[in-house]
């Protein structure tokens, strides 16, 4: 039995959720208004440590229109402390209270909640609420607060050195001792973001009739959230339903459990009326989970003839204030070390790893994970290789990668690479970019007294992560499973159920292609259900560059059973054998004979019909669940390409020409993949020149707007050139690999390695990223700037 | 403080009456008490124009203005794009050539786009982008919304 329908995967197909975003018919969480709403305001501390000596709510619950202020001390009754385990040995556990108890530990952590009858009366109530700070000293530089005497920031610990973690293979010091070239760097790159447009938000609705609790929130992990909510609250898992359903953008930020979410839960039920938050953009900043903000000592050694022999680094991260649900405070410099010796043969080498607590908004993962900072490194630790070796840089790359030969090849932090075309996206992105001519380009401005550079980045990630592995590393809560469910109507349309989350990915699209391909059905046969709880199979959720991979494996199986069944059903109506059919177009015939044959509804019908139309003993219905579990995840790669120039009077740096060759496996949908890459670049391209959250030596935040965060406008980026090459996976079902982060992983090492590139005739190395105009200044060597710009 | 008060405006078309604080911003007017949740807020701050509607014809920042300032106003927001079903060519376009994600920026940049193409109808690729570098997209890099105007342009000024 085949399917003849024309092709579905790999077609440049329209996303079918487009219709109801681009009319205003959208149903972000703030759309919705049920009856009887009362709207949550957070009260946030402004002090970066400080005891709460005294708290007052009299004067805001006296407020007309305040339904009630809820302090640390009361919703501490109505549910648990989130505590974030892992399996880690140096880890240690700490508490995160959805509302501050006896301390705040970071400028804007939620102190208090005032719930009202409207956002503009809650927010009056926030004024009235009286607190007494006690200030402490705020711990505001992740080096200084590893020293002794530092303020402790979470007393139960001990120490302000959250988690530590180390890999080692081979002897990395008699190695880099008797290399022939040996580099070293001290990178610094600077806190992240993610600013979604879409600010975070959560709506909980408690039916007493049916003691269902409800929550609608911003979040890529409905599942996660569910499973977490049943145990902080005690209530029963299946009493609990959580909705996501339009979500603006996720970024990773998004994939955390934050306060927000128990807190109006716990509210819900605690007025039984419906509790609605909408962060601000001001919240926003202040409290979601921040990214990278990592320094990293690194040393990579080579033979005289390139051939890399070891590697060995240090990273500290600045994890902020708590370690986040469920990933986990290592998440970020844990996948750091795990992703460093990136797409290359490494056989030396040892990276350590430290989670440093301060005053600051939490660190979560933010799209690249540790990649983004790896990349950085390692690639900028092999332009620099190339500088002293006299080697060209992609050259130097292509004696490195990891061969077609070397697959399945274990990385010497213990990931498996299924396969992948390091080679091939690197010699396209040179054909693409016209390296030669680009050179010579280059040396003509060069000529004119012009800073022009061309920088390259080469990447693997590890993405579709199964049940081998945990997402992030030592994390307890599993994530290696998806489900689909895949239900046939008497009318023969299609329902295809999934546990994941789109927010933005055009997973709706995606999905039913797969499964409308499996089965042989046209598109429009398949609608997705995504983002809840209460309708699919068990799921955790979007993230980690999973979907693609898991839900559409589970899709593909779930897609198939079906399609098993409407064939013996179709084989029994038709008196034929199964092995003779054929499916196009939702109508099941007789190879030869498509005269004889039935369509998907009279299958459909016959299999709700019962006994009367179906095989002897086929157990009625038409449809099927099914998990599916990749074990190890599979590779995407891709090489980035970046010309900038550097103008020499402002130090801005204006990115000419970029260039992506990505592997990302069979490609469900192209168009789809090319917007995942433009927005990532985009993202990267503002990590590498505009980003950065700035927090003063007091722990105040000082990029508390989006005029003082600067995300990028359409003017920083030109037209960018993406390329595919399409290694199918071999391990993933369907041969997809996921690949909504690499953009972002990419493009900061692209970038500073082209700005490098065009600075290195003045012996300018770029190590700290952002790159911005002043940092540039500051490194000049007649600028005065002793400091070179890198303060820690 | 001052008490509600009545207003009259346009909006999409339709005359509306609201009965509003003095102190409430057009954003919430138009979401809250109108029920048009299609504008959206990204910032509150004037910044990332998601919120963008057209006042009078002229692109605005909903969220910068108080609901009493558009009494008399016509407002036009992005549920009043589309005709009898028909989708405006922008959102046509939009949905040709991937311009938008999750869709959260997308009716401020439709709004922006609107009011952009009717002063310069014949825009450069630089022009574009200057233009719509008032309203922040975190999703698309701006590829697909480029290539959007780029090709509804035409269309616009044929229909002209
Ligand atoms: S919400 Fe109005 S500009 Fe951002
Ligand atoms: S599509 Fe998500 S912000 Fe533009």
């Amino acid at each position: 039995m085949e399917a003849l329908t024309p092709k579905l995967v790999g077609a440049r197909v329209k996303r079918l959720e487009d219709r109801r975003l681009l009319t205003g018919q959208g149903s972000y969480v703030d759309d919705f208004r049920p009856p009887g709403l009362l709207h949550a305001a957070f009260l946030r501390s402004p002090h970066a440590h400080a005891r709460i000596v005294r708290l007052d709510p009299a004067a805001a619950r006296a407020l007309p229109g305040v339904a009630a202020v809820a302090t640390g001390a009361e919703i501490a009754r109505l549910t648990r402390p989130v505590r974030a385990l892992s399996k880690m040995k140096e880890y240690r556990v700490t508490s995160f209270p959805p509302l501050a108890l006896g301390k705040v530990r970071f400028a804007g952590e939620a102190v208090a909640a005032v719930v009202a009858a409207s956002r503009y009366v809650a927010e009056d109530g926030l004024d009235r609420i009286l607190v007494d700070y006690e200030p402490l000293p705020a711990v505001s530089h992740m080096e200084a607060a590893m020293g002794a005497g530092a303020a402790l920031l979470h007393e139960e610990t001990g120490s302000n050195l959250l988690l530590a973690r180390e890999f080692a293979t081979g002897d990395v010091d008699s190695a880099i001792a008797g290399a022939a070239v040996v580099v070293r760097e001290r990178f610094r790159f600077r806190r992240h973001t993610a600013v979604c447009l879409e600010n975070r938000g959560c709506l909980a609705e408690y039916h007493e009739g049916t003691g269902l609790l409800t929550l609608r929130s911003a979040t890529q992990c409905p599942g996660l959230v569910r499973d977490i909510l049943a145990d902080l609250l005690d209530l029963p898992e299946h009493r609990i339903r959580v909705i996501a359903a339009d979500v603006g953008g996720g970024f990773g930020a998004k994939s955390s459990l934050y306060p927000e979410e128990i807190t109006v839960a716990a509210l819900a039920l605690w007025l039984r009326r419906p509790v609605k938050w909408i962060s601000d953009r001001r919240e926003d900043l202040l409290a979601t989970s921040q990214a990278w903000d990592e320094i990293v000592e690194a040393e990579l050694a080579l033979g005289a003839d390139g051939t890399i022999v070891g590697l060995r680094a240090e990273v500290t991260a600045d994890v902020g204030a708590y370690s986040i649900y469920p990933w986990t405070a290592a998440i970020e410099p844990v996948q750091t070390i795990s992703f460093l010796p990136g797409p290359y043969r490494v056989p030396h080498y040892r990276a350590h790893a430290r989670g440093v607590t301060t005053c600051k908004a939490p660190m979560g993962p933010y799209r690249g994970v540790g990649r983004p900072v790896a990349a950085f490194v390692m690639e900028g630790l092999m332009d620099r290789a190339a500088r002293l070796l006299g080697l060209d840089p992609t050259e130097l790359r292509l004696r490195n990668f990891i061969r077609p030969e070397d697959f399945p090849y274990k990385s010497p932090s213990g990931i498996v690479w299924d396969r992948a075309g390091f080679t091939e996206t690197m010699l396209r992105a040179r054909e693409t970019l016209g390296y030669e001519a680009a050179r010579a380009e280059q040396a003509q401005a060069r000529a004119e007294g012009r800073w022009i550079g061309v920088g390259f980045a080469s990447y693997v990630e590890l993405t579709g992560i199964g049940s081998a592995i945990p997402v992030s590393p030592g994390m307890p809560v599993a994530t290696g499973t998806e489900a689909a469910t895949v239900r046939v109507d008497p009318s023969g349309t299609v329902t295809a159920i999934f546990g994941i989350a789109s927010h933005g990915q055009g997973l709706e699209t995606s999905l039913a292609q797969v499964v409308a391909e499996e089965m042989g059905l046209p598109l429009e046969h398949v609608r997705v259900v995504h983002g809840d709880t209460a309708l699919s199979p068990y799921g955790t959720g979007t993230y980690a560059s999973r979907s693609a991979v898991l839900a559409g494996g589970a899709g593909i199986l779930a897609g198939r059973a079906v399609r098993e069944k409407a064939f013996t059903i179709a084989a029994h109506l038709l008196e034929a054998d199964p092995a003779d059919l054929v499916v196009n177009g939702g109508r099941v015939a007789v190879r030869g004979t498509p005269d004889r044959g039935v369509t998907f509804r009279e299958i459909a019908n016959a299999a709700y019909s019962g006994a009367r139309r179906l095989p002897r003993g086929m157990e009625p219905g038409l449809e099927a669940t099914r998990f599916y579990d990749p074990y190890f995840g599979t590779a995407s790669s891709a090489t980035h390409a970046a010309i900038v120039e550097v103008d020499r009077e402002t130090y801005e740096v204006t990115i000419r020409r970029y260039v992506v060759v990505e592997d990302c496996g069979r490609i469900i949908n192209p168009l789809i993949v090319e917007g995942q890459v433009h927005g990532g670049v985009v993202q990267g391209a503002g990590a590498a020149l505009l980003e950065e959250v700035v927090y003063d030596g007091a722990g105040q935040l000082l990029t508390g707007t989006l005029m003082d965060y600067l995300v990028p406008a359409a003017t920083l980026v030109p037209t960018m050139e993406v390329h595919h090459v399409e290694t199918p996976s071999p391990t993933a079902l369907g041969g997809f690999r996921g690949m909504g982060e690499g953009g972002t992983i990419g493009a900061p090492a692209a970038i500073a390695n082209a700005v490098a590139d065009a600075l290195s005739p003045l012996g300018i190395e770029v190590s700290e990223l952002p790159i911005t105009p002043e940092r540039l200044f500051r490194a000049m060597p007649d600028s005065g700037g002793a400091d070179r710009g890198s303060r820690a | 403080m001052a008490g509600p008060r009545t207003i009259h405006l346009t909006v999409n078309g339709a005359p509306r009456e609201g009965w509003v604080e003095p102190r409430k911003l057009l954003v919430d007017f138009i979401r809250e008490d109108l029920g048009l949740t299609g504008t959206h807020v990204g910032c509150e701050h004037g910044i990332c124009g998601a919120c963008t509607v057209l006042v009078n014809g002229e692109a605005a920042r909903s969220c910068l203005m108080l609901a009493v300032q558009a009494a008399g106003a016509e407002v036009l927001t992005v549920e009043g794009l589309a005709r009898d079903g028909t989708l405006h060519p922008l959102q046509e376009a939009f949905w040709e050539h991937h311009g938008l994600q999750c869709g959260f920026c997308t009716p401020g940049m439709l709004l922006t786009a609107c009011d952009f193409l009717k002063d310069n109808p014949s825009p450069t690729e630089a022009e574009i982008r200057e233009a719509l570098s008032a309203v922040l997209c975190r999703c698309t890099g701006y590829q697909g919304i480029i290539k959007a105007v780029q090709a509804a342009a035409p269309k616009l000024r044929d229909a002209r």
